[in-house]
């Protein structure tokens, strides 16, 4: 019980004292997956958005496919990345394997479906009050996407916190393609899982109170925003 | 606001509707409507719920495709028809911005360029009684100010057609009484107004012809005053005594 109260009053000091070593870590993870979603976000509102207006076939099809992909195991999606850009795969000339490059890539990958899927349960119940409207105006398939996430920006704030939340807090594919590498890929959550396991706890809790303090943060954020737009746009 | 529209040589009107019948799922909405609509009088399509009213708007605004029949701008302009009409709806769709935004945003959907924009909006939001609310965020206007800009928004582009589906529906008497002024300025600048209601004091106020609809039917087409002292049908006669509910 000792040992645990001792960890914690080390991981305040740490968190307090801003350490240097735990800065970086966070400040890593921070680069890594805003990095992840700026690209998710990018891709993902504009497939979402794409899907939502047009009509085409096997649109059900690709709606039920985009919805599971919210779900794909990262440790899959770790798996994956990792052939693809190991030495003998696909993409193993890029040499992105164990960087910066690789860790993005792979949350990339993890939460552009998750961006994709929400934006468009957004975009297309705006589309529905829109849509009559739009065409009377004469606005054609290439301007509406524009300006129905424009319209929705406010509930897409949520759903890039969303993507954020799941980006930064998630450890199975980057501890794969990283390899928790000290200075070069060293996440928070990655360094957690080994300092868990190495037995230095204070440095585990502090980076879990900042994951925990940043969720926190986040969904405050959204609902927040949220409110505060209603009130304001209507 | 220039008017195009009576007896000008590039116009997309008359407007033919010929045999135009709507169906869903086997059942008949609107049954073989057959209309030409000429430049000039305010039409008013009078008819209980259900008659088909909207119905007609959509179709000959061209927002829904007709099961059978078709719609045909007879003017010489008529390849212009798209862009020469638009609509407002019962419910103001406005977008998430301010008043003189909303309004900009159609001008810039039709290609007008930036530089002419803005004295178009100013003009527009002036004409409309709007001026004090440009700054505003749209969608957090009254009702009755949120139609106003829907009006404003669809008479900018200077239609030489504007159709209007039950636009006074979901507003109190002031506000009802401030969009029927608006809507006389917009015919009197020139615009072919087609619009529906089933209030039958609006269509008495408005109306210059009366299209008669009933279950999906056209029963009677003719000038407004002849409508209201002598109407033809029986269902027409019992809908002015209040006595035909659908």
């Amino acid at each position: 019980m000792q040992d645990l109260l001792d960890a914690f009053a080390t991981a305040f000091s740490l968190l307090l004292h801003f350490d240097p070593d735990l800065m970086e870590i966070v400040a890593l993870s921070f680069e890594v997956s805003l990095c992840a979603l700026a690209a998710a976000a990018l891709i993902g509102l504009s497939l979402g958005a794409l899907v939502a207006v047009l009509r085409f076939p096997g649109r059900q099809l690709a709606l039920v496919l985009l919805n599971a992909l919210m779900g794909l195991p990262p440790v899959v999606v770790g798996l994956v990345v990792y052939l693809v850009l190991s030495r003998s795969g696909p993409l193993g000339f890029l040499g992105w394997l164990f960087t910066f490059k690789a860790l993005v890539l792979a949350q990339f990958i993890l939460i552009t479906p998750i961006v994709a899927a929400l934006s468009r349960g957004v975009v297309e119940d705006l589309w529905e009050e829109y849509e009559e409207q739009l065409r009377s105006l004469g606005t054609g398939p290439l301007r509406m996407i524009p300006t129905l996430l424009w319209d929705g920006r406010h509930r897409l704030v949520t759903v890039i916190l969303a993507g954020f939340g799941r980006a930064i807090a998630e450890v199975g594919a980057v501890i794969i393609v990283g390899g928790n590498i000290a200075h070069v890929t060293r996440v928070m959550t990655t360094a957690i899982a080994l300092e868990t396991s190495r037995g230095d706890l204070a440095l585990a809790l502090g980076l879990g109170i900042v994951l925990l303090l940043l969720s926190l943060a986040v969904n405050a954020g959204a609902s927040l925003g949220g409110a505060i737009a209603q009130r304001v746009e209507g | 606001m220039s008017g195009t529209g009576t007896g000008e040589v590039d116009a997309i009107l008359p407007l033919d509707l010929v045999d135009l019948s709507y169906e869903v799922r086997g059942q008949r909405l609107l049954d073989g409507i057959s209309v030409r609509l000429e430049a000039g009088p305010l039409t008013v399509i009078l008819g209980p719920n259900g008659a088909g009213k909207s119905l007609t708007l959509r179709l000959a605004h061209g927002l829904l495709q007709p099961t059978a029949g078709t719609v045909r701008w007879c003017g010489s302009a008529a390849i212009d028809a798209r862009r020469r009409q638009t609509m407002v709806f019962e419910r103001p769709v406005l977008l998430r911005r301010s008043t003189a935004a909303n309004i900009g945003y159609a001008l810039h959907v039709r290609g007008v360029p930036r530089v002419q924009r803005h004295a178009r909006i100013a003009k527009a939001l002036a004409d409309t009684g709007l001026a004090a609310l440009a700054t505003r965020r749209a969608r957090v206007l009254s009702a009755g100010e949120q139609q106003r800009v829907a009006l404003a928004r669809a008479w900018v582009l200077e239609p030489e057609v504007l159709f209007l589906d039950e636009p006074t529906r979901a507003l109190d008497p002031s506000a009802t009484r401030q969009v029927e002024e608006l809507i006389r300025a917009i015919a009197r600048s020139g615009a072919k107004i087609v619009m529906t209601t089933h209030d039958l004091g609006q269509a008495q106020r408005l109306a210059d012809e009366v299209l008669f609809l009933h279950r999906g039917a056209l029963l009677e087409h003719a000038p407004a005053k002849r409508f209201f002292e002598k109407p033809e049908s029986d269902e027409a006669r019992a809908f002015l005594r209040g006595e035909l509910f659908w």
